[in-house]
């Protein structure tokens, strides 16, 4: 069958977005925890082809900004300092995964002019770099926490629907407690029992078992439900009058067939969990500053006089809306191609 | 009839039973818990905490505690809480009412737009209105409930026609009942429709999708071809015949309200369980973690409870069965 073309156009959407959260470091101009004093809650730098006397030039390029002397947090451009766009420019140094390190960024502007896309935050640091190191801590938390909840759910789902009775009574009760139960509250109760200042790498652990903790439920019905199908099935019937053991058949033979119900879950999801994450730094029980993630980022934005002048501090509550959107369109084709299958 | 609802009755008690279960490991897994967050307290001697320790009873084995916990529920006070020193329940009962004037407006306005409004969009037929339905949908559905709250509050910090957060004025008690409802409602209105907003999309989705699939049944396409007005032939036959499934999702539907009711709440500072939840979090105040989430789930099955019943009413064949 062929794919359609929104499915192409997410993969594709989803391939790219992650890519640019991974070299997040490159692309952002600054550190996740560059501080500009000078400029809290600037605006969005403005770029320029036309100068001030109106003369055109083809490198765009921003004035140094200053904040006006009434006291008054206003930002003027000062016209006799321009500072054109620099392509691979010197800066904070970052590393990639771990791997590499450099001091080389995709962009920025010479030191006294700032390079702020979407403004800054109350501390002055750039709301664009941010982002992008927000998203590393989201996206992969959503997909890791999706992971973590299909492996369990394909375990538990996989046992109970092989070992039938007793065993898969207990499971799927058990199972159903954690799809019953409002998932927010859940997701709040769980954490609630963990301990509350931790470093950010533990938190970001921490948080990934919560989520995955608490959806591994759905997944495990679905598994359960195309295993119990699967087993009577005539070739598994074979391979276990062959003598085979049932380990052996839930490992060759039922689990591959679940892959697709998985992979469908996983897109399901990954938008939920991803959510899920930014509900829970939102919060303040997920990932804590000084590191971003779009949930803490969005949190100062509750403050009122944040939430009524800077407009650009609700930003991070947008980033997530084309991951979801391709994350749904994805799951949907997926859907689709089960049904029309079976 | 009775032994139907007192079947699921007894199915949703075995699962606040479950989950009570459940918060009660993890209770056990639980690294530190009130006392240890005051130990920080240096005014506080060390035999002091040992003696709260011993009064709260958290010197005591698991189940001896759960057994505690279950004789004080069924006194109706859901266990102790450590930070305001009172029965747990003096705390959750104000709260869960105030969650309940959100959740139980929302959950109404909800269905009462959203089953019009989809059987009506399930009855456009053609590409562009296909596109335009599910477009819209899914736009709405990618928009973060947190987004869609704290817009809802942007709007009423920018305009000043609606209050920004908290559940009354300061000074509405004493200016007579009805100016205080009418305060109330008020201030209901933006934290409720942020909740429609926030849970429309799904319901709306699902009735378009069920009444969808009837219409694709011979005796549809039958009663269309002798020429039934649209309408009729829409509410007056597809409904029906949909409404099965679309009843068991409204028990559903309470679950998905609650979860987004809970965010609202915290945005919006209405006095609901959400608030304090998270309070008794930051202060390890557990057992009104515990009670918060046992009253939501207790209200999710009530919710289903009140599908089964609507269910029976309607269907006959789940009558026979019974």
């Amino acid at each position: 069958m062929k794919a359609p073309f929104k499915f192409t156009w997410a993969i594709w959407f989803l391939l790219a977005i992650h890519a640019v959260v991974v070299l997040a470091g490159f692309i952002a101009p600054y550190s996740f925890e560059t501080q500009e004093r000078e400029h809290p809650y600037a605006p969005p730098t403005r770029l320029h082809f036309f100068d001030c006397s109106g003369k055109f030039h083809f490198r765009p390029f921003v004035y140094v900004t200053k904040t006006s002397d009434s006291g008054l947090m206003e930002y003027k451009q000062d016209c006799s300092q321009p500072a054109g766009i620099k392509f691979f420019p010197q800066g904070d140094r970052y590393n990639v995964l771990g791997m590499f390190s450099s001091t080389r960024h995709l962009f920025g502007v010479q030191a006294p002019a700032n390079l702020f896309l979407i403004g800054t935050d109350g501390f002055g640091r750039d709301q664009f770099s941010r982002l992008l190191y927000g998203g590393q801590v989201s996206l992969f938390a959503g997909f890791v926490a999706a992971a973590f909840s299909a492996i369990t759910g394909l375990l538990l789902g996989g046992i109970a629907g092989m070992y039938g009775g007793r065993v898969d009574d207990v499971a799927m009760r058990f199972a159903e407690i954690f799809i019953t139960i409002p998932w927010f509250y859940l997701l709040i109760a769980v954490r609630a029992f963990l301990p509350l200042q931790i470093s950010p790498v533990t938190a970001f652990l921490l948080v990934v078992a919560v989520i995955g903790m608490v959806g591994w439920g759905r997944p495990a019905r679905l598994v359960r439900g195309v295993i119990l199908s699967a087993r009577e099935r005539n070739f598994v019937l074979a391979a276990r009058g062959f003598g085979a053991s049932n380990a052996y058949l839930l490992r060759r033979h039922l689990m591959p067939l679940t892959f697709r119900v998985l992979l469908t879950q996983m897109a399901v999801l990954i938008p939920q969990f991803i959510l899920a994450e930014v509900i829970l730094s939102f919060l303040g029980l997920g990932i804590g500053e000084p590191f971003p993630s779009w949930g803490n980022m969005l949190a100062q934005a509750q403050q009122y006089h944040v939430l009524v002048s800077y407009w650009w501090m609700l930003v991070p509550g947008l980033a997530p809306v084309p991951v979801f959107l391709a994350y749904h369109s994805l799951a949907e084709t997926l859907q689709e191609r089960i049904k029309s299958n079976i | 009839m009775i032994r139907y609802l007192a079947r699921r009755a007894g199915h949703g008690l075995l699962m606040l039973f479950g989950v009570s279960i459940l918060l009660f490991l993890l209770f056990q897994a639980a690294p530190g818990d009130f006392l240890s967050e005051i130990k920080v307290n240096s005014q506080i001697s060390p035999e002091t905490i040992a003696k709260l320790r011993v009064q709260y009873g958290l010197d005591q084995p698991l189940p001896v505690r759960y057994w505690q916990w279950l004789k004080s529920s069924a006194k109706g006070e859901f266990g102790y809480s450590f930070a305001y020193n009172t029965p747990a329940s003096t705390l959750l009962w104000p709260r869960a009412r105030n969650t309940l004037l959100l959740s139980v407006p929302a959950l109404l306005i909800s269905w009462l737009i959203a089953v019009p409004l989809g059987v009506l969009a399930a009855g456009w037929k053609g590409r562009w209105a296909d596109r335009l339905f599910s477009g819209g949908t899914s736009a709405l559905l990618a928009l973060p409930d947190v987004l869609i709250t704290l817009l809802a509050l942007l709007l009423a910090l920018k305009t000043g026609i609606f209050p920004v957060g908290g559940m009354t004025s300061v000074n509405a008690q004493d200016q007579g009942t009805w100016a205080w409802l009418r305060d109330l409602g008020w201030h209901m209105i933006l934290p409720v429709a942020a909740l429609v907003i926030g849970s429309l999309t799904i319901i709306l989705r699902h009735v378009r999708a069920s009444v969808r699939e009837v219409m694709e049944a011979s005796y549809m396409r039958a009663a269309e071809g002798h020429g039934l007005p649209r309408l009729k032939l829409l509410f007056g036959y597809a409904l029906p015949a949909a409404a099965n499934p679309l009843i068991s999702l409204f028990g559903l539907s309470v679950a998905m309200l609650l979860s987004v009711s809970l965010l609202i709440e915290v945005v919006m500072s209405w006095p609901g369980m959400g608030p304090l939840l998270l309070e008794a979090i930051l202060a390890r105040d557990l057992f009104v973690v515990i009670g918060a989430v046992m009253l939501s789930t207790a209200f999710l099955i009530a919710g289903n409870l009140l599908g089964d019943v609507l269910l029976y009413a309607y269907d006959p064949r789940i009558r026979r069965q019974a």
